[in-house]
């Protein structure tokens, strides 16, 4: 029962009290207040706001959105990950250090950005309408806003693994006789799918709470495209302090959900590969292997 | 299809192996030049190759590039003259000065802490160092809307504190340091988190021998950890600027949105986009779009550094001990 292993490097009290400190500042201390106040609720009262229609509404929107926008997510992602390890193409460094854009493009930009494009007179959503489908201040904006914010997750989860696959499972395969889509569909996507989830997961997590991206291309009707975190606002507007408080909780409550959830995932996918980590959000290419060591690219 | 007798012996493929297991053979064959032997076992016939590079492409190029493209023609529509008429308005100007001043106090705090977190997680064993890993990665996990809230909810007029700072007459939301505030809880994993995976990889070993030469622990930490990490700890850095700088949600809830005094750059295009001034609004994100072009480039900057660096240490390593 020792709390730390000896070591001779120094600095491990001052460093871990300043952590510990810094971190009860800025996140825990505030986030305890938020629930030390949604505590001076009644139950009933909680649930009044919780699960009136407006809030469901949003959540529903919110939700079903999110989920959309991270199964495109999953779906070209995986793609976008396949294509740039394994093939070679003009322009592909510069396609691959763009997909890290919507993590550092502010958010506002962007939602300005996709409701110009989208609008009835833009440049997609002109083409758009004349087949009758209006993308902007519809829930279909909404779900392009948000597949905008979670495109980085799934490829950059699963780009390290597909680099890591050894290339003699596929010869194996090839040589047993299967066929490309079967090798695919046998050998490679079960050995991707974990990172892929891990990362659908994020993609998911992030668009639940996004804000800045979606409120220009939303529309903001009540009932209609109104998501979660704006209605935290619009309660804030109307100084419903225990309302926002109280959906805000909700929301809160959610994500840690998913916090958990994604942390098994990571557990899950790590004991599927014996060597690195999934990478998290917007950091470094984690493959700093030297090039002759990474098969295929380049 | 008279396959029967062999379904017997391989019984996972046996229907479609007399087609595979032939064009697996033959490209052993044929193809002595490309590398991987078996090259045209393990890949796509080109049509396909091509397909899933055009769908890839173009799934980026509407979601990537046309947004990007749309922020700098629609900030230059009406002109160069136009667009830098937006920057010598005085509430432009000032909502610019704010994000700097935001980011200039949240970055080197966050770095601070950044570095102080991957020391003590990189470099100790110690317990309850999977749940403090988590509790950094919270703010990640929190709508940036509620994590204006939380602030809102502790200093605002019917806050926690609210009273007690309005007795003192101190402002913290709706005025500058509730913007700084916000803009350090949604940065705040940012350095650690890059940091981390870097100092793990690099061990102990270094630091010790440092240690044991007769080091201090600062001159160790200064002379041999910090220029083992710098780029990784350059990369946080600029990562952190960027989403301090472009920070909306979290924000925008603590604001108050008062013209010329707590506008940050983001809030300040969305009051010019609600305002019709389209054009003015785009100019102003085209700077932060330039902002987040930067933080892509030293990135890819910093990704090939650091893979030289650790194909160095490899090389070296490999000569110590052949």
């Amino acid at each position: 029962m020792v709390f730390k292993h000896r070591s001779i490097l120094p600095g491990f009290g001052l460093a871990l009290g300043y952590t510990v400190f810094y971190l009860c500042l800025i996140v825990l201390i505030p986030l305890a207040a938020m629930f030390l106040k949604a505590s001076a609720l009644t139950w009933h009262q909680f649930w009044h706001v919780v699960a009136s229609p407006r809030a469901v509404a949003s959540y529903r929107l919110s939700f079903g959105a999110s989920l959309i926008a991270a199964l495109i997510n999953l779906v070209f992602g995986v793609l976008v990950a396949w294509v740039l390890v394994r093939y070679d193409f003009p322009g592909k460094r510069l396609f691959d250090s763009v997909v890290d854009l919507p993590f550092a493009l502010p958010t506002a930009v962007a939602g300005i950005a996709l409701t110009t494009i989208y609008a009835p007179n833009g440049l997609l959503g002109g083409p758009l309408l004349s087949i009758g489908i209006r993308a902007a201040y519809t829930p279909l904006g909404v779900t392009i806003a948000l597949t905008f914010i979670g495109l980085p997750f799934v490829v950059r989860t699963v780009q390290p693994v597909l680099e890591d696959l050894d290339k003699e499972f596929e010869e194996a395969a090839a040589s047993l006789g299967a066929g490309r889509w079967r090798t695919f569909t046998r050998v490679l996507l079960p050995t991707i799918l974990p990172a892929a989830i891990t990362g659908f997961a994020m993609a998911f997590g992030r668009a639940v709470g996004e804000y800045g991206s979606v409120i220009f291309i939303a529309g903001n009707m009540p009932m209609k495209t109104e998501i979660t975190p704006l209605l935290i606002i619009t309660k804030l507007q109307e100084y419903d302090y225990t309302g926002a408080t109280a959906i805000a909780v909700a929301m809160l409550v959610a994500s840690f959900v998913f916090l958990l959830v994604i942390n098994l995932l990571q557990v899950w996918s790590g004991s599927r590969r014996s060597a690195g980590s999934v990478k998290d959000f917007g950091p470094l290419n984690a493959d700093l292997r030297p090039a002759w060591e990474k098969g295929g690219s380049e | 299809m008279g396959e029967g007798r062999q379904r017997v012996r391989r019984p996972v493929f046996a229907a479609r192996r007399p087609v595979m297991a032939g064009s697996a053979v033959s490209s052993i064959r044929i193809a002595p030049s490309a590398g991987y032997v078996a090259t045209k076992a393990t890949t796509e016939p080109a049509l396909v190759r091509w397909l899933l590079i055009a769908a890839a492409l173009l799934f980026l190029g509407i979601f990537l590039f046309v947004p990007l493209g749309v922020v700098f023609v629609t900030a230059l529509e009406k002109g160069v003259a136009f667009y830098f008429q937006t920057f010598r308005d005085p509430d432009t100007l000032a909502a610019i000065r704010l994000t700097l001043l935001a980011a200039g106090i949240a970055v080197p705090l966050n770095m601070v802490f950044g570095v102080a977190a991957a020391w003590v997680i990189g470099k100790f064993e110690f317990r309850g160092k999977g749940i403090l890993i988590t509790l950094i990665d919270l703010p990640f996990s929190v709508s940036p809307v509620v994590s204006g809230l939380i602030y809102v909810l502790l200093f605002g007029l019917q806050g926690l504190l609210g009273p007690w700072l309005i007795a003192h007459g101190i402002r913290i939301i709706f005025a500058v340091p509730g913007i700084v505030l916000a803009t350090i809880f949604v940065t705040f994993p940012f350095v650690a988190r890059e940091l981390l995976p870097m100092i793990q990889a690099q061990g102990n070993e270094e630091e010790e021998a440092a240690l044991t030469l007769g080091a201090s622990g600062w001159q160790t930490f200064l002379r041999v950890t910090l220029p083992n990490v710098k780029w990784a700890l350059l990369y946080g850095v600029i990562l952190c600027n960027a989403r301090a700088m472009g920070e909306f949600g979290a924000v925008s809830v603590v604001s108050g949105h008062i013209r010329g005094l707590t506008d940050t750059m983001p809030l300040h295009i969305e009051i010019l986009y609600n305002d019709y001034q389209f054009v003015s609004a785009f100019a102003v994100a085209s700077l932060l779009a330039l902002l987040a072009l930067m933080t892509l480039v030293v990135k890819s900057v910093v990704e090939w550094k650091s893979g030289q660096q650790l194909k160095q240490q490899i090389l070296a390593d490999g000569e110590e001990k052949p």
